[in-house]
């Protein structure tokens, strides 16, 4: 290193750190960036990857239909359910429950979910002192509303016959072919 | 000395050190809001007013923590040597003379004390590596004295030119000499003091001996509860001491115009603290190489040139 580059190196050196001192005291005097947390808080998006919950279609019944996709694609296997079938045919979780201590809110679930049923929302403030407590049962994830999805009920679409709809009449669908008139 | 001067020198060694624990605990607090002034957050203010008493929580919390000792650490040194930081800075409080008529002790060799305890401070941190016996803390310490070596020649060199300006040891004698500041006589000097007592506290950017990316916190890795306490307060009262000797070798000590000297040193001090917590906030950590060069190939030589100048000067000075 010859005697021209020292001397540019050291004139650099002290510029850079006259430069870097001024830049830090000037952030003395900008708008702070911190939300004081419990007491303000911020609304959350709303896909919001938060606490799950169980929604119903506009008509009040269950729209989880127990298909168990939501627990074979779980990563970390924390929903648990037991299918059961009412006597007019429709197929309900007789028991639902996610163990959020171990819940890594993905959000598979509800993507796999084909009724739109299991939903996450924009609420995390769910802390509890103990392992169990975190364990919520059907009732505690069963909600009242629609969710994100309002007005959609999947038994009106598609889907099996129920009473007061036989297959072919939902909307948008149509009638089942005949399979004997249905010859070339 | 009778029994009521025993009491009298023991109650205000107490009293002292009282004051420098309550300072030290002040200056957690201040670093940390300093810091977060310049970052553009908070800081703490959950614990009592605007977060004043965060750090006597977190004294609190470390002080119910296990004490606990790693199985494979050296235990009678790992347990010494925590203790041996804060001891030797605290100790080095004693021949700081705060105002005119305001120290404990005037010793003819105040700075020559300074400087040995400064260089047992790091017995502290290079045991206190070795006996966790771990190779993080291993390579900490053995950076932390590599770079105490470098920076104690170039610091003990710089303070020459102030005691051949004084014509004494006694830090009490060197601010009475003061009536103008060294700073203006031995502004190199003062730089190299400045940048050699960083380096000595291990503050950033040269806090290589508890560099937290790579060595993971370096020497104090092992250590938690109040061993790890201790270790952070010999920290912030190691830079207490270095404000307050640059406060009193180059600053003027107490001299100043219309307010009590107690008040300028406090002023003095403060602002020294504020640099210190400013330069932690915008500087990136040197590497290694660069540390050592900078101590041996640019302060060194400096440094003795300064010396060199200093000395001449002061002969011509004293004969005519």
């Amino acid at each position: 290193m010859n005697k021209k580059q020292t001397n540019d190196y050291t004139l650099a050196l002290i510029k850079g750190l006259g430069h870097s001192l001024w830049a830090v005291l000037r952030h003395a005097f900008v708008k702070r960036e911190t939300v004081s947390y419990p007491d303000i808080k911020r609304s959350l998006p709303l896909r919001w990857r938060g606490r799950i919950v169980l929604t119903r279609d506009p008509d009040g019944e269950e729209r989880c239909v127990a298909c168990y996709l939501c627990s074979a694609v779980c990563p970390v296997d924390c929903i648990h359910l037991q299918a059961h079938q009412n006597n007019d045919g429709r197929r309900y979780p007789e028991t639902f429950s996610i163990d959020f201590s171990r819940c890594i809110f993905c959000g598979f679930c509800e993507e796999a979910c084909p009724t739109l049923a299991i939903q996450l929302t924009p609420d995390f403030e769910m802390c509890e002192r103990h392992h169990e407590s975190l364990v919520y049962e059907k009732n505690q994830l069963l909600i009242d509303g629609q969710g994100k999805h309002p007005d959609y009920n999947f038994y009106r679409h598609a889907g099996v016959a129920i009473p007061g709809k036989a297959i072919g009449e939902a909307k948008g669908d149509t009638s089942p072919v005949d399979r004997d008139n249905n010859l070339p | 000395m009778n029994f009521a001067q025993w009491l009298l020198a023991l109650s205000s060694l107490g009293l002292a050190l009282l004051g420098l624990l309550f300072i030290a605990a002040l200056m957690v607090y201040g670093e940390r809001k300093i810091l977060a002034l310049l970052q553009d957050r908070l800081g703490p203010n959950r614990a009592g007013p605007f977060g004043l008493l965060q750090p006597i929580a977190d004294f609190l919390k470390l002080l119910t923590k296990e004490h606990f000792v790693p199985p494979f650490a050296d235990r009678n040194i790992y347990i010494i040597a925590p203790i041996i930081v804060p001891f030797t800075a605290l100790l080095s409080f004693v021949v700081v003379p705060v105002s005119d008529d305001w120290w404990l002790a005037d010793l003819n060799i105040a700075l020559l004390f300074i400087l040995a305890l400064s260089s047992l401070r790091v017995y502290g941190i290079m045991l206190g590596g070795w006996a966790s016996n771990s190779k993080y803390p291993l390579f900490g310490g053995l950076r932390s004295a590599a770079q105490m070596i470098s920076y104690e020649l170039p610091m003990g060199l710089a303070l020459m030119g102030v005691i051949i300006l004084s014509g004494s040891f006694s830090l009490v004698d060197i601010v009475a000499a003061q009536e103008l500041p060294f700073i203006i006589l031995q502004p190199i000097g003062f730089i190299i003091f400045l940048v050699c007592g960083i380096a000595e506290t291990n503050r950033l950017p040269f806090d290589l001996p508890e560099a937290e990316n790579e060595l993971a916190s370096g020497y104090n890795t092992e250590y938690g509860d109040i061993k790890f306490a201790f270790y952070y307060l010999g920290e912030y009262i190691g830079v207490l001491l270095i404000a307050v000797l640059i406060t009193v070798l180059f600053l003027g000590g107490w001299h100043g115009p219309w307010i009590p000297g107690v008040f300028w040193f406090m002023l003095k001090t403060l602002t020294l603290i504020f640099l210190f917590f400013w330069l932690r906030t915008s500087l990136p950590r040197l590497r290694y190489d660069q540390l050592m060069n900078c101590g041996w190939k640019f302060l060194l030589p400096a440094a003795l040139i300064n010396l060199l100048v200093t000395a001449f000067l002061g002969l011509f000075w004293m004969e005519g």
